[in-house]
């Protein structure tokens, strides 16, 4: 008989009926069915095998059965997972070691550099109404170009304190940083500090241990840092105490409040007093400046009312400036405007020469992407070699399931592993973090301390112990629990050829990016290298440097050069306008002959005394130095070859430039044109960036623009330094008894300028060489894992005569594949990115094709060194023990 | 007695469980419910008031053995428990006292 029950009816009941009941169920209505078929015909049958299907649908048959298993409780079965996780890593402790030890590095790394991202993001937060504060800016157009200024003049600031009074919260005036002599009884100390406006210490939420915020209401008063309170009074309480500034004022703490963290904008004001003695100290104020729209010397800060905008402020003060100054044609031509420049981006996005200098920031993205870059790497390590091992265990899933394990099981076994991993980790990466934050406070220049309460951190250690634990453990557990016991226990099991692609482009990504950092270490150093390199033009050894801090300084130049030169220790002694290791002034108005109108270009322009030259050891190209035998040297120059060629005066040799004439007229027309003659050329001297070109500029006794302020002292190359500053100290001691012996090492200051660079380079060195490390890490545990897994394989080769220099060769050439295909792959991109980077130096050096070879074959070495210790290994082993065992 | 109540089509099935006694299964009740009673049932209704009934503690089941009418499939045999019988007789018992408490007027 061919009747059936109707098959959809069928599927529908296998379908929705819980598996314990359906053959029973199925039992009851084919036998019913067979029954109906006889008695009532096959469509009957068929009508009523449909009704009972559809019958049954109720919550009974549809439940699934409870499993029979007994029940344990969720901690029991997670014990009993950490067990097995801990006893696979003790098993195994050269890949945990490599695991835990790669993850954690990498870990390590990030939470530094996020720690960095943190504390440059966080500038300036240490203000309570930071969000609120802002620099009152100029934006105007200067030859064509619009740029901003953040130095304002005086009028301005009264102008905003009247007209604009409610506009604004609080509205601060201050001078800009300047170091002075604080004395209280006999100790002195230079100090740097800020005049400003009463308001400042409420604006800047400054946090008082002394006194209050109101202290600067006194217009003799200052407010000092606890660092400087420290210095001068000891611990006792500084308040009332007398303190007399650069000898001459005396004022009276009014007040002591905290240290200002290092990454806020003001942390090297360490004293804050009055715009009162502002105008008392600078008596040329009051006299030319109050009402000058043109004189730019100050700083005004502003905090707007809560409720109001930057933008909605910045328009209503546009205008301030220019309404003033319709009398002065050639500054009313150039649009200035008044503007809010906000607090929050003061450290991320200066103002360098007008415009903003992207730098800081992309330092941000920079470092950023390079603590991204070195995480992804160690989870790739992670990933691989969890993978790769898992492999192995797929016997292990066998049994397992055999003897009863489901697959919810397998999978939290496997997640459990890999959470435990990353725990072990985490807590090794915030070993290392602690135990390198002073090395990497001192390497980045910053005070930075292990956030432990910060509940941001914790958040996101945890977040990325859960992802990479769920990445690395995904494979394992989602994929080899899907095993069937038969199959894999049989031993037909074969992993996919493609199971290892993933793997591949792994390594090939790891090799990628420490490849790119390799080449770009690389070419930062060689970047310095070369501008270490460039010829200074001046000797710096053994010159020592001073600013004039007060007026006991000045008229004393004679005496004070006779008794130095008299220790025996000092070879000559200058003044200077700036130390030579900056170019402190530049002017235009200078005319010559056959000079170009439309060249008016800044000139650097500083005042030196006679034995300048002899000081700092320049060199001269033409022509001679300044000489106190002829009185008309008074009037004499000497302008460096830039200066030379840029006055075209250099035609055909330099020698031409000498004994030319120079007029140099002032900007205001309340002095009348100096004539010089030149001296002398002398070579370039690199006194500003080392990377940029030359400034032309001139030297002379005597100018328009002030006066010198620096002292330099070459010390007697036969003399120790020590022993010479021990005397020179007695001199000033003796000469200028009010000032403090404070001098700077001009071969110091020319290093910091290389500061920078180097931290970027010491930076990029360091994240490289982790880089390499974690991926070699992880390449040397894939290569044991690929010679472990294919020793009978290579046990076989041998037998028919394989040689250990063949084995070799079949094991590392996979890897070294991958390896040139990374090469292939990084140097177009550290090229592009290296060059972009370089473009940001005049002076810089060139993109040689060997830095890129030599990276790629010091990549391929590495390699081959870390894969061949595994394949020589196995490539030795003896095939009868190989074989022997299964 | 909450929870012993019996419904009417459990009392039936209940029955038919009995008169089965030993070969009770899904498809055996429903026959037997369709030749006593004349009418026709559905599987789901049976099997609904089988698993009532268990719950309820009147009847019990256990797999059966592997027969060959049913293509080698296992029926689930249901015995009636004590607690069921005493269930019917109780049924019963109020059926026949109340029958006795009708007049004999009543019919005439």
């Amino acid at each position: 008989m061919s009747a059936a029950p109707p098959p959809l009816a069928q599927r529908l009941l296998r379908w929705f009926c819980a598996p314990h009941r359906l053959d029973e169920l199925e039992g009851d209505l084919d036998e019913l069915f067979h029954q109906r078929v006889e008695m009532e015909g096959l469509r009957q049958a068929r009508w009523r095998y449909w009704r009972d299907v559809l019958s049954l649908m109720r919550p009974f048959i549809i439940r699934r059965q409870p499993a029979e298993y007994p029940d344990p409780l969720f901690t029991d079965m997670l014990r009993n997972y950490i067990k097995i996780a801990w006893r696979n890593l003790t098993k195994n402790k050269g890949y945990s070691a490599i695991n835990i030890g790669g993850l954690a590095v990498g870990m390590a790394v990030a939470m530094l550099n996020g720690l960095w991202i943190w504390d440059e993001l966080s500038f300036n937060n240490y203000h309570q109404n930071y969000d609120r504060i802002a620099q009152v800016v100029k934006q105007q157009i200067h030859e064509g170009e619009t740029g901003v200024g953040q130095t304002m003049v005086y009028p301005l600031g009264t102008e905003l304190k009247t007209k604009y009074r409610d506009t604004f919260r609080h509205l601060v005036r201050a001078s800009f940083q300047q170091d002075k002599i604080l004395a209280a009884g006999d100790n002195k100390l230079s100090v740097t500090g800020q005049f400003m406006d009463p308001e400042a210490p409420e604006m800047l939420s400054l946090k008082m241990i002394y006194g209050n915020r109101a202290g600067l209401n006194d217009p003799n008063a200052i407010l000092i840092s606890a660092q400087t309170a420290r210095a001068l009074f000891g611990d006792a309480d500084p308040l009332n105490k007398v303190i007399t500034l650069n000898n001459q004022t005396q004022v009276k703490v009014t007040g002591v409040y905290e240290d200002l963290p290092l990454n806020t904008e003001f942390h090297k004001t360490r004293f804050l007093t009055t715009w009162a003695l502002f105008l008392q100290e600078n008596d040329w104020i009051e006299k030319r400046a109050i009402d000058n729209w043109r004189n730019h010397f100050i700083k005004i800060y502003a905090e707007i009312p809560a409720g109001s905008t930057f933008d909605q402020v910045s328009e209503r003060i546009k205008n301030a400036e220019l309404n003033n100054i319709a009398h002065l044609p050639e500054e009313s031509a150039r649009k200035p405007q008044i503007l809010l420049y906000p607090m929050s981006r003061w450290h991320l996005f200066p103002y360098e020469r007008g415009q903003i200098n992207k730098g800081p920031v992309q330092m941000v993205w920079l470092v950023g992407i390079i603590g991204g870059f070195v995480l992804l790497l160690a989870c790739i390590n992670f990933m691989n070699l969890s993978t790769a091992r898992s492999e192995k265990r797929a016997k292990e899933v066998g049994i397992r399931k055999t003897v009863g394990s489901v697959r919810g099981q397998l999978i939290s076994q496997f997640f459990s592993e890999s959470f435990l991993v990353a725990m072990l980790a985490l807590v090794v990466a915030l070993f290392l973090t602690t135990v390198s934050l002073n090395w990497f406070n001192n390497l980045v220049a910053k005070q930075i301390v292990m956030p432990w309460n910060n509940g941001w951190f914790w958040a996101t250690s945890t977040a990325f112990v859960f992802i990479t634990g769920l990445l690395a453990g995904s494979y394992p557990a989602l994929y080899l629990s899907s095993f069937q016991p038969v199959k894999v226990l049989k031993g037909t099991f074969r992993v996919g050829r493609f199971a290892a692609v993933p793997r591949r482009v792994l390594v090939v990504v790891q090799f990628t990016v420490s490849v790119t950092l390799i080449i770009s270490t690389i070419i930062v150093y060689r970047q310095i290298q070369y501008a270490k390199q460039r010829p200074v033009g001046y000797s710096r050894e053994g010159l020592i440097t001073m600013p004039m801090k007060s007026d006991d300084f000045y008229g004393k130049y004679d005496v004070l050069r006779r008794e130095l030169k008299n220790t025996g220790v000092v070879a000559e002694m200058s003044q200077s306008m700036g130390p030579v290791t900056d170019v402190y002034s530049g002017n235009n108005g200078f005319e010559w002959k056959g000079k170009d109108p439309r060249k008016d270009e800044s000139f650097g322009t500083l005042a030196v005394t006679h034995e300048h030259g002899k000081t700092v050891g320049w060199q001269f190209v033409a022509g001679r130095d300044f000489s106190r035998k002829y009185a008309s040297d008074s009037l004499g120059m000497v302008i460096n070859e830039a200066a030379a060629r840029y006055m075209g005066l250099a035609n055909p040799a330099a020698d031409a430039a000498v004994g030319e004439l120079v007029t140099w007229r002032w900007w205001e027309n309340n002095k009348p044109p100096i004539q010089y003659r030149i001296l002398g050329v002398i070579k370039d001297m690199v006194m500003e960036s080392p990377y940029e070109p030359i400034i032309p500029t001139v030297f002379y006794i005597k100018g328009h623009n002030g006066s010198v302020s620096w002292i330099n002292i070459k010390i007697r190359p036969e003399v120790t330094a020590s022993d010479a500053l021990f005397k020179i100290e007695a001199v000033f001691k003796k000469l200028i008894p009010s000032a403090p012996f404070e001098y700077k090492f001009v071969d110091q200051e020319y290093a910091a300028k290389f500061a920078a660079e180097e931290r970027i380079g010491t930076l990029a060195g360091f994240f490289a060489s982790l880089a390499v490390l974690i991926s070699c890490l992880g390449l040397f545990g894939l290569a044991s894992f690929t010679a472990e897994q294919r020793t009978k394989e290579i046990g076989i080769r041998k037998i028919l005569g394989a040689s250990v220099a063949s084995l070799w060769q079949m094991l590392s050439k996979d890897f070294v594949v991958l390896v040139i295909v990374a090469c292939l792959i990084a140097i177009p991109t550290a090229f592009y990115s290296m060059s972009g980077w370089l473009q940001n130096y005049t002076y810089r050096t060139e993109l040689s094709w060997w830095i890129f070879a030599l990276a790629g074959a010091g990549a391929l070495l590495i390699t081959l060194l870390t894969v061949s210790f595994q394949a020589i290994k196995a490539a030795l082993m003896n095939p009868v023990k190989s074989l022997r065992s299964e | 007695m909450k929870g012993t109540y019996l419904g009417e089509f459990e009392e039936v099935v209940l029955l038919a469980v009995a008169i089965r006694a030993g070969d009770a299964y899904g498809a055996a009740v429903v026959n037997e419910i369709e030749q006593q009673m004349n009418r026709s049932v559905n599987l789901g209704a049976v099997h609904s008031a089988l698993n009532r009934l268990q719950e309820k503690g009147l009847v019990r089941s256990e797999m059966g053995g592997i027969s060959a009418e049913r293509g080698g499939r296992r029926k689930r045999l249901y015995t009636v428990t004590n607690a069921g019988r005493r269930a019917l007789e109780e049924v019963r018992e109020l059926r026949s006292q109340m029958w006795e408490a009708i007049p004999k007027t009543a019919w005439s």
